[in-house]
């Protein structure tokens, strides 16, 4: 199982009011960089559910949060821990550098 | 993967056109190349294509055809030949001793009797105040794919090249005004770009100009400081997204003290073939290459290299 998929609607419940950290990623069809990312983060996914949520949001179909949060590149990933965005890691890294970065949160 | 029991026959660090084209060819010489694929340290995995939109010079595709998906063709074409992909950056090689040996980010080892370096070249900085800070909050070097974000607000692109020509142009989709700042009086871009670029209303110049300081406020890019280069006059453009366009370094720094660079810093090779300075090492692609920079240039000494190092194999009595 990867990461979900996440909309500008289910945003408040699916993120803000989870109980477990969320890993959201920022991305589209037409990023190349996105591309490379996503397959490591739907990794992270099937291998850190446990302890964090993983989500997608298409920043074509969903502009408002990726502009309330300041997204301004992609791939970004944001990490959010009781309803606050508590890390940003903006453009493409390897698994072994994604994961030192997420080590807060995946236990 | 841990360490390889035995060496490969040959590894291909880099995933660009001229690692895959390598990959290609040495995987139908029966040399079931290791390609190791970068992840960032040298740019994305698979090269600046994919940092790019429509490839309209890259011979074969009479419609043009999208970066990311020629890249995405010539790995499935590789792979289909029976390469295998290491997605992982390369922090570690030593040359000194046969076989070589690599050491990944993850900590794994790889050793291999021939090494093609396609590890390509990588956007420059411009080194300057807030750049860093403000990186990813407006300041960037891929207009493809941050372009979306600035939809009716004023960009700056810095650089006179042809890929500076087409950032500009791509971001006059979105933006309401692109700003060229150039450091001279004139284009290095090619007539076919300079033109595009020269008669389109959404783009205006700023010549003889360079940024010497990128200014933020709550952490979004609001302004950049520029210095006119004749006069040293230094004045405030206001402006909501940076792109940078000026040029490449490449990605040698494995290799330092190891494989002889020029004095740009790029490897070089025994022309008309891509052996390095240490046999059994080829260069190919823009690692080796400041010269054409075509995806296509690039393609073409990844064949060589190929070439080279199945011949030099053969030649050892190891193929």
């Amino acid at each position: 199982m990867g990461a979900t998929p996440v909309t500008d609607a289910a945003w408040a419940t699916e993120v803000l009011e989870s109980d477990k950290p969320v890993l959201v990623d920022f991305w589209a069809e037409w990023c190349g960089p996105c591309r490379m990312v996503s397959p490591i983060v739907d990794e992270i996914a099937t291998e850190h559910g446990d302890s964090l949520k993983v989500l997608k949001l298409n920043v074509d179909d969903n502009p408002n949060t990726a502009r309330e949060y300041g997204v301004m590149s992609i791939p970004t990933l944001l990490v959010f821990k009781g309803g606050q965005a508590d890390k940003r890691i903006v453009g493409a890294k390897g698994k072994a550098a994604l994961l030192a970065d997420l080590a807060d949160y995946t236990g | 993967m841990t360490a390889t029991e035995s060496p490969q026959q040959v590894v291909i660090i880099g995933s660009g056109p001229a690692g895959l084209t390598a990959a290609v060819y040495a995987a139908r010489a029966n040399l079931e190349p290791l390609l190791v694929e970068g992840v960032v340290e040298g740019g994305p995995t698979g090269g600046q294509l994919t940092l790019t939109t429509e490839v309209e010079n890259y011979p074969g595709f009479a419609d043009g055809i999208m970066g990311p998906e020629l890249i995405l063709q010539m790995r499935a074409q590789a792979e289909r030949f029976g390469t295998r992909f290491v997605t992982e950056d390369v922090v570690k090689a030593n040359l000194d001793q046969r076989p070589f040996t690599l050491e990944t980010a993850s900590g794994s080892t790889i050793e291999t009797n021939a090494l093609i370096v396609a590890t390509g070249a990588k956007p420059r900085r411009l080194e300057i105040p807030g750049e860093d800070e403000l990186w990813g909050a407006g300041v960037s070097a891929c207009a493809t794919c941050d372009g979306f974000f600035f939809r009716d607000k004023h960009v700056v692109v810095v650089g006179g090249g042809d890929s500076a020509m087409e950032e500009a142009m791509f971001l006059t989709k979105f933006a309401s005004k692109v700003t060229v700042v150039h450091r001279r009086d004139a284009l290095r871009a090619s007539q076919i770009m300079q033109d595009r670029a020269l008669a389109n209303d959404k783009i205006e110049f700023v010549w003889n100009a360079i940024p010497i300081e990128v200014n933020g406020a709550d952490g979004v890019v609001t302004s950049l400081t520029l210095k006119d280069t004749q006069t040293g006059e230094v004045s405030d453009l206001p402006a909501d997204g940076l792109f940078l366009a000026i040029g490449h370094i490449p990605n040698t720094w494995l290799f330092d003290g190891t494989l002889d660079t020029d004095d740009e810093g790029y490897l070089i090779v025994d022309e008309p073939s891509t052996h390095t300075n240490v046999p059994g090492v080829f260069a190919c692609g823009d690692v080796m290459d400041h010269n054409y920079r075509q995806a296509v240039t690039a393609a073409g000494t990844g064949c060589r290299a190929a070439i080279d190092a199945e011949r030099w194999l053969a030649s050892e009595g190891i193929g």
